[in-house]
C-alpha cells in the first residue's frame, strides 16, 4: 500500500454511494407484517395525501393543467396513451439497460486491472474522479454524430460513460478495501495474488459495487432519457416527453415521467433483489433472530 | 509538507501521462483507420474526429469573424452556466440540510417522505425542466432562476441523504452526554451532530457541485435559454458537420467547469478540516 | 540437523517512516526446539509482534539471519509451516464456519473431499463441530477466535504463530481459550509462538517466556516454565506458578529499567 492509497480512498468517497446503504427503505430486514405496516404506512398517507391536496388546490384555485396538471389528467393521460408510452419506456429502457451492461462490465475489468496495478490505478483514478465531476450529457450529441443519429448504441454509449465512473471508481475502493490482517492471513499461507483477488478482494467489493450500480441503474435511465434529447428516433420516452411538453401537453409528458419513473425503479428493485441473494451475509440483510 | 508537495507533482504527472495516452491513442486510431481504410465503429476522417491539435486551437480562434477568440465566449457560457449552477447549489443544499435535520428529528417524517426523496431521483430533470420554466415564468421569475431550480432538483437529494446519515453519526455514548448536560434539541443539534455530520456533508457537496452542473446545463436547454453552455453544446452539436472541433472544444470547456466547481469545495473541505484540526489540537 | 524449528542470530528490523527511522528490533538471538511453547512478553513497543512477523515472514528482516525449519522464511511460508492466529479471527463473513476452517486447504489444492473430512476433524477438536453450516456473525468472540485456530491447524503446520490471539476475549473465556489452547498443543505436538502482554497467561501456557524490552526492542530475559505439560485449574494454584509469575514480572521490571538506561 502507497500513500498514494489513502488519497485515493479519500477521493474515492466523493461518490455518494456508500451513502445509499441502509439509508433506503427497501434495504431494511425482513420482519413482520405489522412492524412492515408500521414502517411503510406513513409513506402511502403521505402519498395519498399529497395527491388529494394537489387534486383539490389544482381544482380549488383552477391552475390551468399546462402550468400544474391535476392527478386525475395524468392518470386519464397514463391509461388512454398507455400503449405508446409504455412502447417508447421500453425502447428507452432498452438503451439503458444495454448501455448500463456495457458500462459495468468496462468499470469491473478496469478496476480489476487498477487494484492489480498501482501504476496504472495511480493514473486512471485521479482522471476518473475528475470526469465523473464533467457533464458526461454533453457527450450526446458528439456520439449522434459518430454512430448515426438513429442507431440506439449513440444512446448507449452515452449510457456507457455516465455509469462506467462511478461504478468503477467504487469497485475500484472496493477492492482495496481490504483488512490488513486478511491479507497478512492470505500471505502466511503462500496465497497468490490472484487467490488474494478472487477469494478476499471481490467479496469485500461486492457491496460496493452493488451499491454503485443500483444508483447507476436510476442513472442510465436518467442518461438515455437526456440523450434521446439531442435527436434520434422519436418513438422514445425521451423525444416524446418533450414534443408533449412544447405543445404544453403536460398531463402526457407527466404521464410519461411516471412511466419513466416506474421503470427506473423496478430496474432498481431487481438490482436490489440480486444484492440480498449474492449477498445474504452482508450486515444489511441479516435477520435479526 | 515534503510530501504533500512530492504527491501532487507526482498526481499531476500521473494526469498528464493518461492526457498524453489519450491523445496518442485518439490520433493513433485516426491514423491506422485511415490507412487501412476502416470506417467502424467510427469514421477517422477529420470531420468526425478532428485532429486533437485543431480542438485545442479552435479555443483560440475567433469564435465568429473578427469576433473574439472561441475560448472568451465559451468561459463567458461557462460562467453564466457556473452562476446558474451555483445558485442552484445553494438552494438545493439548503432544502437537503433542512431535511436531513426534518429525518433525524421525525422518524414519522422520515418514513413517510424519504421514499419520495429517492423516487424523485428517477424522474428526470430535462421532463420537468419545461414545466419548472412555464412555473418561473408564471410569478416572473428570471430565465436563469428557473435554470438554477432544475439544478437544485438534482443538487438537494445528495445533500439530504448524507446529512440524515451524518446526523446520525455520533456514537450513542456522546449523545447520552449530552443528554446528561440537559442540553436541548437545538443544543445538541449543533454542538454535536452538525459538527459531526460536516465530513459527509461535504462528500455530498462535492457530488452536488458536479450535478449542479450538468442540472444547469440540461436545464438550459427546455428554458430556450441563449448565452450558457447548455444552449452552446446544442447549438455546436447542430453545426457539427461543418465545424466539429467547437462541439469538442466546448465539452472541454463543460469537463474544466464541472470540474473547476468540484474543485472549489474540495478546497473548501480541506480548508474546514485544517481550521478544525488547529482547533482540536 | 537439530531438532530447532526457529534460528534468530542477531536480528533487527528498522521501519522507515514519515519522521525518519524507527528501530523496533535489535540483536535478537532465539532459539524455538520442536514442540517448545514460546511466549513473548513485554510492554507495548518492544517489537514481539513485529518478532512474531519475523518469524512468519510477514515482514522482512534489516539485519541478521533468521532460519526457520532449516530454510529462510519465505521458503518456510511457501511450503505452508506457519498457522497464523490474529488477536481478531479474521473470519471471512461470507463463508460458513465449515467454510472457513477449508480456506486455507483450497488454496492448498486439497481435494475437496479430504477438505471436509479435515474440517470437520479440526471443528471436533475445537469443539464446534454443531455450529459447522453458522456464519461467523452467529458466534460469540471466543467461538470465532476457536475457529481461526481450527483454521491455522486444518493444514497441520509445523510452527503456530499466535499474535495477541484472546486479548479481546473477557477473563473467564480468556481462562477457557487458554486450556484449549494447552489441548491442542498437546494433541497436535505443534510448536507454538504466542505473543501476549498478560504475565498469567504467559506462565500458563508455555515451556519458555522471553522477556522483551523497548526502545530498541530487544530479548532482555528468558525464563524456564519447568512446570509439568499438562496444565490445568490447579495449576493456577501452585505455589511454582505464583513464583514463576513473580519472577516474570521481575525480569519485565528489570529489563525496562535497563532499557531506559541505555
Amino acid at each position: 500500500m502507497t500513500e498514494r492509497d489513502d488519497l485515493i480512498r479519500e477521493t474515492a468517497e466523493t461518490d455518494l454511494f456508500a451513502s445509499f446503504e441502509g439509508d433506503l427503505p427497501a434495504s431494511g430486514r425482513r420482519s413482520s407484517p405489522v412492524r412492515l405496516l408500521r414502517r411503510y404506512l406513513p409513506a402511502v398517507i403521505a402519498f395519498l395525501a399529497v395527491i388529494l391536496i394537489w387534486e383539490g388546490l389544482t381544482r380549488l384555485l383552477g391552475v390551468e393543467s399546462f402550468v400544474l396538471s391535476k392527478p386525475s389528467e395524468i392518470l386519464t393521460s397514463f391509461t388512454e396513451t398507455f400503449g405508446t408510452i409504455w412502447g417508447a419506456g421500453l425502447r428507452t429502457l432498452y438503451e439503458a439497460t444495454a448501455g448500463f451492461v456495457i458500462g459495468t462490465t468496462l468499470a469491473i475489468a478496469t478496476s480489476l486491472a487498477a487494484a492489480r496495478w498501482v501504476g496504472f490505478r495511480e493514473g486512471m483514478l485521479p482522471i476518473a474522479i475528475a470526469l465523473n465531476a464533467t457533464p458526461i450529457a454533453a457527450l450526446a450529441p458528439i456520439f449522434n454524430s459518430w454512430f448515426g443519429l438513429t442507431n440506439p448504441f449513440s444512446k448507449m454509449a452515452v449510457v456507457a460513460v455516465v455509469v462506467y465512473f462511478p461504478v468503477m471508481i467504487n469497485t475500484t475502493r472496493g477492492l482495496l478495501e481490504v483488512d490488513p490482517a486478511e491479507l497478512e492471513l492470505m500471505r502466511s499461507i503462500a496465497a497468490t495474488p490472484a487467490e488474494v483477488t478472487r477469494r478476499i478482494r471481490i467479496p469485500r467489493a461486492l457491496p460496493y459495487f452493488f451499491s454503485s450500480i443500483k444508483v447507476a441503474s436510476v442513472l442510465s435511465l436518467i442518461a438515455a432519457i437526456i440523450s434521446e434529447y439531442f435527436g434520434g428516433p422519436q418513438d422514445v420516452l425521451g423525444q416524446y416527453i418533450v414534443n408533449r411538453a412544447q405543445l404544453f401537453q403536460f398531463p402526457d409528458a407527466w404521464a410519461a415521467i411516471l412511466v419513466a419513473s416506474i421503470l427506473g425503479v423496478t430496474f432498481y428493485l431487481l438490482i436490489l433483489v440480486a444484492e440480498r441473494r449474492l449477498m445474504p451475509w452482508h450486515v444489511a440483510f441479516r435477520s435479526s433472530d | 509538507m515534503g510530501g504533500a508537495n512530492r504527491r501532487l507533482a507526482r498526481s499531476g504527472l500521473s494526469i498528464l501521462a493518461v492526457v498524453v495516452a489519450f491523445v496518442l491513442l485518439w490520433e493513433g486510431y485516426k491514423l491506422v483507420w485511415t490507412a487501412m481504410g476502416w470506417e467502424n465503429p467510427v469514421s477517422p476522417d477529420d470531420r468526425t474526429m478532428p485532429h486533437t491539435w485543431d480542438i485545442f486551437l479552435t479555443l483560440f480562434r475567433p469564435a465568429q469573424r473578427n469576433g473574439p477568440p472561441f475560448i472568451l465566449v465559451e468561459l463567458r457560457a461557462a460562467l453564466m452556466t457556473l452562476r446558474e449552477a451555483f445558485v442552484g447549489f445553494v438552494i438545493g443544499g439548503a432544502v437537503g440540510f433542512g431535511l436531513g435535520v426534518l429525518f433525524v428529528r421525525s422518524t414519522m417524517a422520515e418514513r413517510a417522505f424519504m421514499p419520495y426523496v429517492v423516487a424523485s431521483q428517477t424522474v428526470p430533470i430535462i421532463a420537468i425542466a419545461p414545466m419548472v420554466v412555464v412555473w418561473g415564468g408564471r410569478i416572473d421569475l428570471p430565465q436563469w432562476l428557473s435554470v438554477s431550480l432544475i439544478a437544485a432538483y438534482l443538487t438537494f437529494f445528495p445533500v439530504a441523504i448524507n446529512t440524515l446519515r451524518g446526523l446520525r453519526s455520533p456514537q450513542p455514548t456522546a449523545m447520552e452526554l449530552m443528554r446528561s448536560y440537559a442540553s436541548t434539541t437545538n443544543e445538541t443539534l449543533w454542538k454535536l451532530q452538525v459538527p459531526a455530520a460536516m465530513p459527509y456533508i461535504f462528500t455530498a457537496l462535492k457530488v452536488s457541485a458536479a450535478a449542479s452542473v450538468i442540472g444547469a446545463i440540461v436545464g438550459e436547454l427546455p428554458a430556450g435559454l441563449r448565452g450558457g453552455l447548455g444552449r452552446d453544446l446544442l447549438q455546436f452539436s447542430q453545426q457539427f458537420t461543418a465545424a466539429p472541433e467547437k462541439l469538442f472544444a466546448a465539452v472541454l470547456i463543460a469537463g474544466l467547469a464541472g470540474i473547476a466547481f468540484v474543485g472549489l469545495v474540495t478546497a473548501i473541505e480541506h480548508r474546514w478540516v485544517q481550521a478544525n484540526r488547529r482547533l482540536i489540537g | 540437523m537439530s531438532s530447532l524449528v526457529v534460528e534468530a542470530r542477531g536480528v533487527g528490523k528498522t521501519f522507515g517512516t514519515g519522521d525518519g527511522q524507527i528501530e523496533a528490533l535489535r540483536g535478537i538471538d532465539l532459539q524455538i526446539d520442536q514442540g517448545d511453547f514460546i511466549s513473548l512478553i513485554g510492554p507495548s513497543g518492544c517489537g514481539k509482534s513485529t518478532l512474531l512477523r519475523l518469524i512468519g515472514d510477514l515482514v522482512g528482516p534489516t539485519t541478521g539471519t533468521l532460519v526457520v525449519n532449516g530454510k529462510t522464511p519465505g521458503q518456510a511460508r511457501l511450503d505452508r509451516d506457519y498457522g497464523i492466529v490474529f488477536q481478531s479471527a479474521t473470519l471471512l463473513d461470507w463463508r460458513s464456519v465449515q467454510k472457513n476452517v477449508e480456506l486455507p486447504l483450497e488454496i492448498m489444492d486439497f481435494p475437496s473431499e479430504e477438505r471436509s473430512t479435515r474440517a470437520t476433524e479440526m471443528l471436533d477438536l475445537v469443539q464446534l463441530a454443531a455450529f459447522a453450516d453458522h456464519f461467523p456473525w452467529q458466534l460469540s468472540g471466543g467461538m470465532q477466535q476457536r475457529v481461526a485456530i481450527a483454521r491455522a491447524l486444518a493444514f497441520r503446520p509445523s510452527l503456530l504463530l499466535m499474535d495477541e490471539p484472546f486479548g479481546a476475549l473477557d477473563e473467564m473465556t480468556r481462562e477457557a481459550m487458554q486450556q484449549e489452547v494447552l489441548r491442542l498443543w498437546g494433541e497436535t505436538g505443534t510448536s507454538v509462538v504466542f505473543v501476549t502482554h498478560s504475565i498469567p497467561e504467559a506462565v500458563f501456557l508455555s515451556t519458555r517466556v522471553v522477556v522483551m524490552s523497548p526502545r530498541p526492542g530487544r530479548i532482555s530475559d528468558e525464563i524456564i516454565v519447568d512446570l509439568p505439560r499438562r496444565r490445568d485449574q490447579d495449576t493456577r494454584e501452585q505455589s511454582k506458578y505464583f513464583d514463576l509469575v513473580i519472577e516474570v514480572r521481575e525480569a519485565l521490571r528489570k529489563g525496562e529499567a535497563g532499557g531506559a538506561a541505555t
